[in-house]
């Protein structure tokens, strides 16, 4: 520089001044001009060049990044949550037999606690990487150098901060003219033209699209606290069509057209012989047996097994007491449904001087508005209830002589 | 702060140097090697294929026929949703066909790319930068193959999600413990960090496209891409540690997802199937055929973009010598195969075996031999090493080799089990060929687009082990 640049020194507001960069021609020049500017005690500095130049982090004093740690401890906490969650769901969630194996077997846990354990570390080392470098970065001081461009293609340089305690402009100029670079030492100014603001565009863009993510969520959080009468929607509803026949439809296949097949004539399917008129259908030569089968036992395990089977299928309807007041009842009354017709009465006249036989049938095929239940209870079930209903009959038409002497006394 | 700063060569404006003015020139400027600068040549030869407005011709061809092929695979995938999965020849006994077949072939091929980004890497194979930016892109456009089969063939393609473990209405969680739901966790892991390592590779070379754009749009959309990479020793120094970190964590990665491909078969109990020498058999074959796809990628991109002097014939040719190594255990595991069936004295292993050499797919089977085991002795010799014509052949017979291969594992162990009464024979439909095709047309198309619009070869990397960079 001649001295009348010198004359000419322009004062500055400091905070004005980024710092100065000086340009290299070879990696070799950028790491002996780092050795004396680390020397010469600077510590806000840094240098760049288009590939990791070897040699240049103890020339610059650069100490080992905290990285690696922060990824050992992604990892482990990678491998450790998915370990715990396939404990969680598989032991207490949702535990599932599978094959007969234990609910927590853990080599077969490990191919993805592993595979998560990878994934943790590596999507953290990669975000690490990033965010300790500050990246991303859109605008720096050094991107108005046009020079500096040739970072990324075959150019080496050195910056040196203005906020560095050392800075001085003559005495750090003068030590980076010395350190033979190419062309002038550079002053490099903060950007103070460009604005933090935000572009309207992006923000509202970024607003739409912030509130266009929330409406999933927000639909599933309205679909947890309100109730809905329609079924769910099925955005495919193949499962609402199938290709199979049901029973009483039409099969152009068989002759008959019946889809539903009969027993082919002569035959007996395996278990369905149910030669046993009294047991199977509650009738002794042709009319309603008054007795019980032979197979069942008049007894207290039979009584109880039928309250039990009573308490299940019947009192819905009937109610406890087998007055006909049940809870079906009592919901469509309430709901005023003027069609409803009210359970039958089990005490009725009519129903306490049935046979035995009759009320099995009655159970077995269904009365009226009552289905029939022979699918849903086997015979010596439908027995036991009859068993039970007959005591239940005899409970609330009981006179005083059928209680037993002793507890006669206390009533009357 | 009233401190004044007093400045004696002030020239902020940006003008020191042989800098242009405008940002037009740029890119001339920064072709000028300057002499004999070696570090700008690589960037030149790199990064004009991006810059250049007009690939060469038979960039041109290439896309429209792999366009074409992506059009065949729409059309599959539509009549496939639309029909089920009985337009496949997959049957009874082989249920699982053509569809499970493409899929391990394709995560095979991809397992290439992360060996050379990562296992290369940790053994300080410098070669390996040449090539390891196109064979990772390679990578991760075979595992997007791969994928597809697996979210089609499942009867309900709309419910993939099922295989992960997404809170639902149903309180289910996947069967974690089931070989088939590792794959679905070890190939989307695989795929994540692959894209990850390889995006991480591409952010210097991103922003030497940034800083020598022309246009205002390639200077944007680079730009954003680069987030700002600006090549600071302190930011390198944490990429070169993330980049190790991440070549560490790949490398064991890699060897366990075509293990737990293999489980998929070896934790059967179906003879042919089950067997403890699958996990090496299978990564071998990987990485066999991962190779043989690079090679067969490489050989057109450097011939027709201008890479010879940076992908030379001898990078090929370490590439081939993995080829013949890898090729070779291939062999050893089809022997030993042989070998287990007859010591382990099971009946039924034993058939499948001499089923499979000398029974109905005994075609395939030797079809698979000499493409796999012969074909590839011939690298021992230098001169077929150094041809391209000659490994261009013999790589795309080792993939031919490598198919066959998944297919006689699947068919044929499959179609002659256990019952004799429910034996059948594998045919394939025109819409496995159709899938089969539309996915190459996908691979290729991403391959494609990735040597036009990004750069090739990983300049940074390049430059690195240049002499230059060392002072020699």
């Amino acid at each position: 520089m001649t001295d009348s640049s010198e004359s000419v020194a322009v004062s500055k507001e400091p905070e004005q001044v980024h710092g100065l960069l000086a340009e290299y021609e070879t990696p070799q020049k950028l790491i002996a001009a780092a050795r004396r500017i680390k020397e010469a005690g600077y510590s806000r500095w840094d240098s760049f060049s288009p590939f990791p130049v070897h040699g240049i982090d103890p020339a610059m004093g650069i100490r080992p990044t905290i990285l690696p740690w922060i990824v050992f401890a992604a990892g482990l906490s990678g491998g450790t949550g998915a370990l715990f969650f396939q404990w969680w769901t598989s032991t207490q969630d949702y535990p599932w037999i599978v094959s007969g194996k234990p609910f927590w077997s853990i080599p077969a846990n490990i191919p993805i606690t592993f595979e998560l354990t990878v994934l943790a570390a590596a999507l953290t080392c990669f975000a690490g990487m990033l965010i300790l470098n500050k990246l991303p970065l859109p605008s720096h001081p050094l991107d108005r150098i046009r020079r500096f461009a040739r970072v990324t293609n075959d150019r080496f340089f050195v910056l040196i901060q203005a906020s560095d305690p050392k800075f001085d402009a003559r005495q750090t100029s003068e030590l980076l003219a010395a350190t033979g670079p190419r062309g002038a030492v550079e002053t490099v100014m903060e950007d103070t033209q460009s604005s933090n603001v935000v572009p309207r565009g992006v923000t509202f863009g970024l607003l739409i699209l912030v509130s266009a993510a929330a409406v999933p969520f927000s639909l599933a959080a309205l679909a947890r606290v309100s109730t809905n009468t329609k079924p769910k929607f099925h955005i495919v509803p193949d499962m609402d069509f199938q290709q199979k026949y049901k029973p009483q439809r039409k099969n152009a296949f068989f002759e008959d057209q019946r889809a539903m097949r009969l027993d082919v004539a002569g035959t007996v399917a395996v278990g369905e012989l149910k030669d046993d008129d009294h047991f199977y259908r509650g009738k002794l030569n042709g009319t309603f047996a008054k007795t019980f089968p032979p197979q069942i036992e008049i007894s207290e395990q039979t009584m109880a097994r039928g309250q039990d089977r009573f308490g299940i299928y019947c009192t819905p309807c009937h109610g406890v007491d087998g007055a006909g007041q049940g809870m079906v009842h009592q919901r469509a009354r309430s709901l005023m449904q003027g069609t409803w017709v009210q359970p039958s009465d089990l005490h009725m006249e009519a129903l306490r001087y049935k046979s035995v036989g009759e009320l099995f049938e009655g159970i077995s095929k269904g009365v009226r508005n009552m289905p029939g239940y022979a699918r849903q209870i086997d015979p010596a079930d439908r027995w036991a209830i009859v068993l039970y209903l007959r005591a239940l009959q005899r409970s609330q038409a009981a006179s005083l002589a059928d209680l037993p002497e002793a507890e006669r006394k206390g009533l009357e | 702060m009233a401190a004044v700063v007093d400045l004696p060569e002030l020239q902020g404006d940006g003008t020191a140097g042989d800098a242009p003015a405008t940002p037009k020139d740029y890119r001339v400027w920064q072709t000028d090697s300057g002499g004999d600068n070696p570090f700008a040549k690589i960037t030149d030869t790199v990064i004009r294929i991006v810059e250049t407005p007009k690939p060469p011709r038979a960039w041109y061809i290439a896309i429209a026929i792999s366009l074409s092929w992506v059009g065949l695979l729409v059309l599959s995938l539509s009549r496939l949703f639309w029909e089920g999965i009985g337009i496949w020849g997959n049957m009874n006994p082989v249920g699982w066909g053509w569809d499970i077949v493409n899929f391990v072939f394709w995560v095979g091929i991809g397992h290439a790319g992360t060996l050379i980004s990562a296992i290369l890497f940790l053994l300080r194979q410098n070669w390996r930068t040449a090539i390891n930016r196109a064979a990772e892109a390679m990578t991760i456009f075979a595992v997007i193959c791969a994928l597809i089969f697996p979210a089609t063939h499942i009867g309900r393609p709309w419910l993939p999600y099922w295989m992960l473990p997404i809170p639902n209405q149903m309180d289910m969680w996947p069967q974690f413990r089931s070989p088939l739901d590792w794959d679905v966790f070890a190939v989307s892991t695989y795929f994540t960090v692959s894209l990850t390592f390889w995006f991480m590779g591409l952010i210097p070379d991103l922003a030497s496209i940034r800083d020598r754009a022309d246009t205002n749009g390639r200077r944007i959309v680079y730009g954003i891409l680069a987030m700002g990479w600006r090549g600071s020793a302190r930011q390198w120094h944490r990429y070169e540690r993330a980049y190790l970190i991440l070549a560490a964590l790949s490398t064991p990665l890699v060897l366990s997802v075509h293990s737990v491909v293999s489980f998929d078969f070896a934790t059967s109990q179906l003879p042919g199937w089950h067997a403890t020498i699958f996990p090496p058999y299978f990564v071998a074959g990987a990485i066999f055929s991962g190779f043989a796809m690079v090679v067969t990628l490489l050989i057109p991109a450097r011939q027709f973009f201008g890479l010879k002097n940076i992908i030379e014939i001898r990078h090929l040719e370490q590439m081939n010598k993995i080829i013949l190594a890898t090729g070779t255990m291939v062999g050893y595991a089809y022997a030993m195969e042989f070998f287990i069936a007859w010591y382990g004295a099971s009946h039924y292993e034993q058939f499948t075996f001499i089923n499979r050499a000398f029974g109905p797919y005994a075609w395939a089977y030797w079809t698979m031999v000499s493409c796999n085991v012969i074909f590839p002795q011939l690298f021992w010799f230098r001169k077929v090493r150094t041809n391209l014509g000659a490994m261009m052949v013999i790589c795309v017979l080792v993939n031919v080799g490598m198919w066959f291969e998944r297919f006689v594992i699947i068919a044929t162990s499959l179609a002659r089990d256990f019952l004799p009464a429910a034996w059948g024979y594998f045919v394939p439909t025109i819409w496995d060929f159709s899938t089969f095709l539309g996915t190459f047309g996908v691979f290729f198309t991403l391959f494609l687009l990735f040597c036009r619009f990004l750069p090739m070869v990983a300049t940074a990397e390049v430059k690195a082990i240049h002499p230059a960079a060392h002072g020699h």
